[in-house]
C-alpha cells in the first residue's frame, strides 16, 4: 500500500490516469454504441462487388462515380438507407421516366442490395440501414404512433396509410406492402416527393411507434371490407351505383306486372 | 275495342303530323282500363304450385337466416382481435340480411303471383266542400269577428297586431346575437405568434433548433405554450405552421426581407381558399398542395399560387433564431390567415 501511495504523487500520474480514462471511455463506447447492421457486414469485397454492380446497372444515369448529372441526383452522401429503400422496393433501377418511380418486384437479391448499399455508403457518410430492433413493431407504442402519423403523414398517405394522389401524376403510395425497415428508411431519407423526417424531427423511438401503428392497420378493418380505405370515392361509388341500383331494381320489381 | 284502337291510331298520326294535319283535338277520349290479362299462375295450376313452393322457399331462407344470426352470435363472439371482430360482424350482418330479405321477397312474390290481381277502380270523391258547408264556415268566422268587436275597438286591434309583430324578435335576436361572434374578424387578424415565440413540434410541443431542420425536412409546427391557452384548439386552428428547409440557392423570393432563416421558411398551414389545412409538401418541386381543392403553392417563391382556386399566397411567418439556437417568430403573421374573404373586411 505504501508503494502505491508514493506513486500516486508521481508527476506522470495525471497523464497516466487520463490515458486510462480515455481507454476506458473508448472501450465502453465501442461496447455500448449501436453499430448499424451493414457496418459490420460491409467488407472491402462487398464494396468492390457493389461498385461493379453500380457501374453495370446505375452508372448510366447516376454517373460512373455516383456524382449524378442533370436530372439525375448525386448519390454521394445519401447513405445505405436510401439505396436499400430504393432498390429493395424495386423503384431503382428505374425502367422508364415518368412523374415518379413506381414500386415493382426488386431486380437484385438481398446480398446484391447490401453490396450496392455498402458501395454508396463508402462514398460519403449518410443514414445507415436501421437495425432489426429499431424497426420491431412490438417495441413501439401504436397510440403515440397514430398521433404522429396523423400530424406528419396522413395528409398524403391517408389516415391508415392507404396512399393518395399528389400533383401532376405523382402520388403517395400505399404503405400496406412496405416492410418496417422500408418505412423507417423512407422517413429517414425522404424518397422522391416525400420530405425528410430526420431523427431530430421524429426520434427513432417515435419512428418505431409509427411502424407499430402501421403494422396494426395491416390487420384490416373490424367492420368487414373497407372498400380499399381510400375515403369517400370508393364508398360513394358503392352507395350510389350498387346500393341505389339495388333499391331502384327492387322498386321496379315491386311495380312490374307479373307474367 | 276496334273503334278505340282506330281512334288511338288516328291520334298518333295527328300528333306525328301536327304541322300538316292541323291542331290537336280539343278533348281526348278516356281510353278506359286495359283488358284484364290473367297471369300464368291464374290459368296453370302447375305454375301456381311452383309459385307457392318459391314463396315457401323464400320464407325458408329467412328462417335459415334467423337461425344463422343466433348461431353466429353464439359460435363467433367478437373476441379481442380485429380478425375475430370482423368475422363476427360479417356473419351477423350476412345472416340478418338473409332473414330480412327472405321475408321481403317472399311477401312481394306472393302478392304478385298468387294473390288476386283484379283491377279495382275506386272513384275519387271531390275535394271541394258542399256550398252549404262553405257558407256555414264563413258565417261562423264573420260572427266571431263581429262578436270580438275588432272593427270598433281600434285600440285592441293595434295592440294585437303589435304583439304578433313583435313576437318573432324573441327568437330572432338571440339567433342573430350568436352569429355576431363570428363577425369579429379581429379574431382572425391575430394569432398566438408574437416576437420571440418559439416554434415547437406538433403534437409534442418541443422546441426546434435550426440545425435540426435539414434540407428537405418538413416540420409541422405549433407555437410554444399552446396547450396552456384557455381555448387552445381554436388557437391551434389559426396558428399552425408548416416549416421546411430549402437549399438557400433554391429560394427565389419570400414575402418579406429576412423572414427566412438560412433557407428555413415557415408558412401558415390554413389555405387561403376556404381554410383547409395545406400540408401535402412535395420536397423535390417545393410545391405545397391543398387536399380539398388542389390549390398549389410554390414554397420557394413566397408561396405563390401556381394552381387552383386560392387567390393569394399563404401568409409567411417571419422567423429567426434566439441566442440558444432555437427557432422563434419575429412577429405575428403580417396579414390575416385563412380564407381571403376576411381581407375584404380589413
Amino acid at each position: 500500500m505504501k508503494a502505491i501511495a508514493d506513486r500516486r504523487h508521481h508527476r506522470m500520474a495525471p497523464v497516466v490516469l487520463l490515458l486510462l480514462a480515455l481507454l476506458l471511455t473508448g472501450a465502453v463506447y465501442a461496447a455500448l454504441s449501436p453499430t448499424p447492421a451493414e457496418a459490420t457486414a460491409a467488407s472491402e469485397d462487398d464494396i468492390a462487388a457493389g461498385a461493379a454492380l453500380f457501374r453495370t446497372n446505375c452508372a448510366t444515369c447516376h454517373g460512373p462515380g455516383a456524382e449524378g448529372r442533370d436530372g439525375y441526383p448525386s448519390l454521394i452522401g445519401v447513405g445505405a438507407a436510401a439505396v436499400d429503400f430504393q432498390v429493395s422496393t424495386g423503384r431503382m433501377p428505374m425502367q422508364a421516366t415518368g412523374p415518379q418511380a413506381p414500386a415493382k418486384p426488386p431486380v437484385f437479391d438481398e446480398e446484391q442490395i447490401a453490396q450496392l448499399a455498402a458501395y454508396v455508403a463508402s462514398l460519403a457518410p449518410g443514414p445507415s440501414i436501421p437495425t432489426a430492433d429499431q424497426v420491431d413493431p412490438a417495441g413501439g407504442d401504436a397510440a403515440n404512433g397514430m398521433a404522429l402519423f396523423r400530424t406528419n403523414c396522413a395528409m398524403c398517405h391517408g389516415s391508415i396509410g392507404r396512399g393518395g394522389a399528389l400533383t401532376e401524376g405523382k402520388y403517395a403510395p400505399s404503405l400496406g406492402g412496405s416492410t418496417p425497415t422500408q418505412i423507417y428508411e423512407a422517413m429517414l431519407t425522404g424518397p422522391s416527393s416525400m420530405p425528410v423526417f430526420n431523427d431530430a424531427n421524429i426520434t427513432p423511438e417515435e419512428k418505431q411507434d409509427i411502424i407499430a401503428f402501421l403494422e396494426e392497420q395491416k390487420q384490416g378493418s373490424p367492420g368487414g371490407t373497407d372498400l380499399g380505405a381510400v375515403g369517400p370515392v370508393s364508398e360513394g361509388l358503392w352507395v350510389w351505383v350498387v346500393g341505389m341500383g339495388l333499391l331502384l331494381g327492387a322498386a321496379v320489381w315491386i311495380g312490374a306486372k307479373s307474367a | 275495342m276496334s273503334t278505340e284502337h282506330s281512334q288511338s291510331t288516328e291520334l298518333t298520326a295527328a300528333a306525328t303530323h301536327r304541322d300538316v294535319a292541323g291542331p290537336l283535338p280539343e278533348r281526348f277520349e278516356n281510353p278506359g282500363l286495359e283488358p284484364h290479362r290473367p297471369r300464368l299462375t291464374d290459368e296453370d295450376p302447375g305454375a301456381a304450385r311452383r309459385a307457392t313452393r318459391q314463396v315457401a322457399a323464400l320464407f325458408g331462407v329467412s328462417v335459415l337466416g334467423t337461425i344463422g344470426v343466433i348461431v353466429a352470435h353464439v359460435a363467433f363472439p367478437p373476441g379481442d382481435s380485429v380478425a375475430s371482430m370482423r368475422t363476427s360482424n360479417l356473419l351477423l350482418g350476412a345472416a340478418l340480411f338473409l332473414s330480412l330479405i327472405g321475408i321481403g321477397t317472399a311477401a312481394v312474390h306472393w302478392a304478385k303471383t298468387l294473390m288476386s290481381d283484379h283491377e279495382v277502380v275506386e272513384a275519387r270523391h271531390p275535394q271541394k266542400s258542399s256550398p252549404e258547408v262553405r257558407e256555414g264556415a264563413i258565417a261562423v268566422l264573420r260572427e266571431g269577428a263581429e262578436d270580438s268587436g275588432i272593427a270598433r275597438r281600434g285600440v285592441l286591434k293595434g295592440a294585437m297586431i303589435s304583439a304578433l309583430a313583435l313576437f318573432p324578435l324573441g327568437l330572432a335576436v338571440p339567433l342573430i346575437g350568436e352569429v355576431g361572434g363570428d363577425w369579429n374578424v379581429g379574431a382572425f387578424r391575430h394569432t398566438m405568434w408574437k416576437r420571440g415565440t418559439r416554434l415547437t413540434r406538433d403534437p409534442s410541443g418541443t422546441p426546434i433548433k435550426a440545425e435540426d431542420v435539414t434540407v428537405g425536412s418538413a416540420f409541422h409546427v405549433i407555437p410554444d405554450g399552446l396547450r396552456e391557452q384557455e381555448h387552445w384548439i381554436e388557437e391551434k386552428a389559426k396558428a399552425v405552421v408548416l416549416m421546411v428547409r430549402l437549399d438557400p440557392a433554391d429560394l427565389k423570393s419570400e414575402q418579406g426581407e429576412g423572414w427566412s432563416y438560412d433557407g428555413i421558411v415557415a408558412f401558415s398551414k390554413i389555405c387561403t381558399h376556404v381554410g383547409c389545412p395545406v400540408a401535402l409538401y412535395e420536397q423535390q418541386t417545393h410545391h405545397l398542395l391543398c387536399p380539398c381543392h388542389q390549390s398549389t403553392f410554390d414554397i420557394a417563391d413566397g408561396a405563390r399560387v401556381v394552381f387552383g382556386p386560392a387567390s393569394r399566397p399563404l401568409p409567411q411567418l417571419p422567423i429567426t433564431v434566439d441566442d440558444e439556437g432555437y427557432l422563434v417568430a419575429q412577429s405575428d403573421f403580417h396579414e390575416p390567415i385563412g380564407p381571403s374573404y376576411w381581407e375584404r373586411l380589413k
